[in-house]
């Protein structure tokens, strides 16, 4: 691993696990997610892969409380975040690949308002900030407003509020489209702190080599099912070739498709 | 020339490229996006503009048979009107050069083409001008057709003068807007513009009926005509002050006139300026990609729970707003004449204050919708709000707490020195401005749509249910308020009206459970 600094906030629960998902469906004008089990253990990374429409966004967004199953069940750390929704969000942040900021706020006064909204106290809040701002390089735009901001300052700032409340379970749906090199690193640095924090994170991403380097498991979805999930010399079995993720990960859809 | 050498695009090409984006603009506006619905939209708009022919019958009858040959009185009525009327344009052509500048659009593309940018914004100058142009034709509309059917057909050169004065208003626009880039720089003038231009929207008919109720003590009389002393300083009917009234009325000679000064106009700013606006675009679209200077200094938090964020981040936002600092400007110039009444007529006029309770109480409700709308509907990060563990309900209720505050803050000083003056009138206008707003804000939340709060200015096309709903649950709860500051029973009545517009809204609305 990189040689990273202190991360803000350490803490662990990896007893239970952070995410499980039974039975999970829902259907647009076709079935977006199928019956879809799913278990991520606490203190993970796990990266969830798939072809365009495989019904990742979906199963996330219903994860994150953005979106009402059709039916299934969702644990988050234990918590059924369905029947204690408000609960189990006070456990999780949602980072989406556009990232959700104000135009008209200062980095700081979006993370104060962040903060307000997960009841953390304000002198954490800001001790918490000014860490965050200052491990993301933030800190000389911390007094701007956010409209003049690139594409990766602007995701920074949206990652900087997703752990400003020191989630345990941090859920990001391509965090790395449109960042260039340096940007890309500072989030990919922060996401390995966090797990090493003790903190879980489950990411989409179409960069297989990120999910590469970065993930401990790996879940591949097509047509909203799991087809295939593990490490990634498990995989490697399972297709039955050696190779980079893009190879297995290519070989495990095509034998879905082909089924 | 060069074999290599790209052929240049015709301006003919341009105009109509831009014709055809602001015609599909148009669509959309009328339909909220669903161009299915335009040729019923378009049948509802042409109805529209025809039943207003009967009121503009009723009210221009009187002009009709003046004649070729007026007299200086009349000359001068109409000449108020048509600046009165240029103003209005000038606002609208002001908001429109606004934003031709600073929307980054196509014009990454089109300034990254072998085209002049000196050519493209000449073509977008005139663009503007014409679209100025039709809007001018097409509100002046009835009014011109009444006067004809009245009085003759003369009358109709009176769309002559309505065209020239939509082109007259393009090109003063893009002069006022180039000069103000010149004066406070890219950043500044987005702001500073958008106020010019509500401010000049609003000022010339604020400034007639100021100038009314100082010289008669009221509004209603005197607006549009001139004193004795006043026209005894007025030239004689020969003088050009009067060509462009005479071109109203059907003289050709001063139409052709109008005509020439107008095509001259734009021609001369299309060459003053045409070269410094794609200068000025390139900085504005500029702006949007680079980060200012920071201002170093310490940021307190304040807030740890989530309602106190909402209502904090809110008022923010909202005191950020540029369109909604135009609008709550205009919305507050209103309130100078009534203001004016007030001051004049103290203590002599109950009726005097009912007008101030009515103009209160309805500003009050327009101000609820459009805070709503920007508070609830207009939320920049839907998802970061829903993922926090923050029931819907408590999200809303801290929006709608935030707006409510807002209308406190802007109101609170005006109906304080009401109260000083008269406490009862002020106590009617305290209720009725807490239910006019209260009655927006809930057709808001009826009619919610999320959208970005950059298309505040689209919001009245989301749903003109909740535009109507608004304007008329306003006015009723304004009717009350007065009534009731008159002490009749009457007033009852108004309430219910207003309670059964908000039933009938409810039932119309996507979402009654809201």
């Amino acid at each position: 691993m990189n040689d990273l600094k202190e991360f803000p906030g350490d803490r662990s629960g990896r007893a239970t696990p952070a995410l499980e998902v039974r039975g999970l469906a829902k259907t647009f004008d076709r079935p977006a997610v199928d019956r879809l089990d799913l278990s991520i253990r606490a203190g993970e990374f796990y990266a969830l892969l798939g072809p365009n429409g495989a019904g990742k966004t979906t199963t996330l967004r219903m994860v994150a409380g953005l979106l009402k199953p059709d039916a299934g069940t969702i644990r988050v750390y234990g918590i059924d975040a369905l029947a204690d929704p408000i609960a189990a969000k006070r456990l999780m942040a949602w980072v989406s690949d556009e990232p959700m900021i104000y135009d008209k706020l200062t980095p700081l006064e979006y993370l104060e308002f962040v903060a307000g909204l997960w009841g953390v106290d304000p002198a954490t809040a800001a001790r918490t900030s000014a860490d965050l701002l200052e491990w993301l390089g933030l800190t000389p735009h911390a007094n701007e407003r956010c409209e003049g901001f690139s594409r990766g300052m602007r995701q920074k700032v949206a990652l900087a509020g997703a752990l400003v409340h020191d989630p345990k379970l941090i859920i990001l749906d391509e965090p790395l489209t449109g960042l260039d090199a340096g940007a890309a690193r500072q989030v990919k640095d922060v996401l390995h702190a966090r797990v090493a924090a003790g903190g879980t994170v489950i990411m989409t991403t179409h960069i297989l080599e990120v999910a590469e380097r970065m993930a401990q498991r790996i879940g591949v979805l097509a047509n909203g099912r799991l087809i295939a999930e593990g490490t990634l010399a498990e995989l490697r079995q399972r297709s039955g070739r050696g190779g980079s993720l893009e190879d297995v990960f290519l070989t495990l859809v095509a034998h879905d498709a082909a089924a | 020339m060069s074999a290599l050498s790209p052929r240049t695009v015709s301006p003919w090409r341009l105009l109509a490229h831009e014709m055809r984006l602001s015609w599909r603009d148009f669509q959309t506006m009328l339909t909220a996006g669903e161009r299915r619905r335009f040729p019923v939209a378009l049948a509802i708009l042409v109805l529209i503009v025809a039943a207003l022919h009967l009121p503009a019958l009723a009210i221009v009858r009187s002009y009709a048979n003046v004649g070729v040959d007026p007299d200086g009185k009349t000359l001068f009525s109409i000449s108020l009107i048509e600046v009165l009327y240029l103003s209005l344009l000038l606002s609208q052509a002001m908001e429109t050069v606004t934003r031709t500048l600073y929307s980054r659009g196509d014009l990454d593309l089109v300034l990254s083409s072998p085209v002049a940018p000196a050519r493209l914004f000449t073509v977008r100058i005139a663009t503007n001008a014409l679209l100025t142009a039709m809007l001018a034709v097409l509100l002046i509309a009835p009014f011109v057709d009444a006067l004809a059917i009245t009085g003759g057909f003369q009358w109709l050169a009176a769309y002559g003068v309505a065209a020239s004065a939509g082109v007259i208003a393009g090109a003063v626009a893009v002069a006022i807007t180039v000069g103000l880039f010149r004066l406070l720089g890219p950043k500044r003038t987005r702001i500073v513009a958008q106020v010019v231009a509500a401010v000049i929207g609003a000022a010339f008919a604020l400034g007639l009926q100021v100038s009314a109720i100082l010289y008669y003590g009221n509004i209603s009389r005197g607006v549009f005509t001139a004193s004795p002393a006043v026209l005894a300083h007025l030239p004689g009917p020969g003088s050009p002050l009067w060509w462009p009234a005479r071109a109203v009325m059907g003289d050709l000679p001063s139409l052709a006139v109008v005509v020439g000064f107008a095509l001259a106009a734009l021609a001369l700013t299309a060459a003053a300026f045409a070269p410094r606006l794609g200068e000025h675009s390139l900085a504005a679209t500029a702006i949007a990609g680079s980060a200012a200077q920071g201002r170093a200094r310490a940021h307190r938090f304040v807030v740890g729970t989530a309602s106190a964020a909402l209502r904090l981040k809110e008022w923010r936002l909202l005191r950020r707003d540029p369109w909604l600092v135009s609008q709550t400007l205009t919305q507050l110039l209103y309130l100078i004449p009534p203001a004016l009444l007030l001051m004049k007529n103290f203590g002599s006029s109950t009726g005097t204050f009912v007008v101030v309770v009515m103009v209160l109480v309805s500003v009050g409700g327009q101000l609820g919708g459009a805070l709503a709308w920007l508070a609830i509907s207009g939320e920049d990060a839907p998802d970061l709000v829903a993922a926090a563990p923050v029931s819907p309900g408590a999200v809303t209720r801290a929006k709608v707490e935030a707006v409510m505050g807002a209308i406190a803050l802007m109101l609170a000083p005006l109906v304080l020195a009401f109260a000083l003056l008269t406490p009862l009138h002020a106590l009617a206008a305290t209720i009725g401005i807490a239910c006019a707003a209260a009655s927006t804000i809930r057709i808001q939340l009826w009619f919610r749509a999320q959208a970005k709060r950059s298309h505040f200015r689209r919001r009245h096309t989301s749903s003109r249910i909740a535009t109507f709903g608004e304007a008329l649950v306003s006015f009723s709860w304004a009717a009350a308020a007065g009534l009731a500051a008159t002490g009749t029973w009457l007033a009852a009545i108004s309430v219910g009206v207003a309670l059964l517009i908000l039933a009938g809204v409810r039932s119309l609305a996507p979402r009654a459970a809201a």
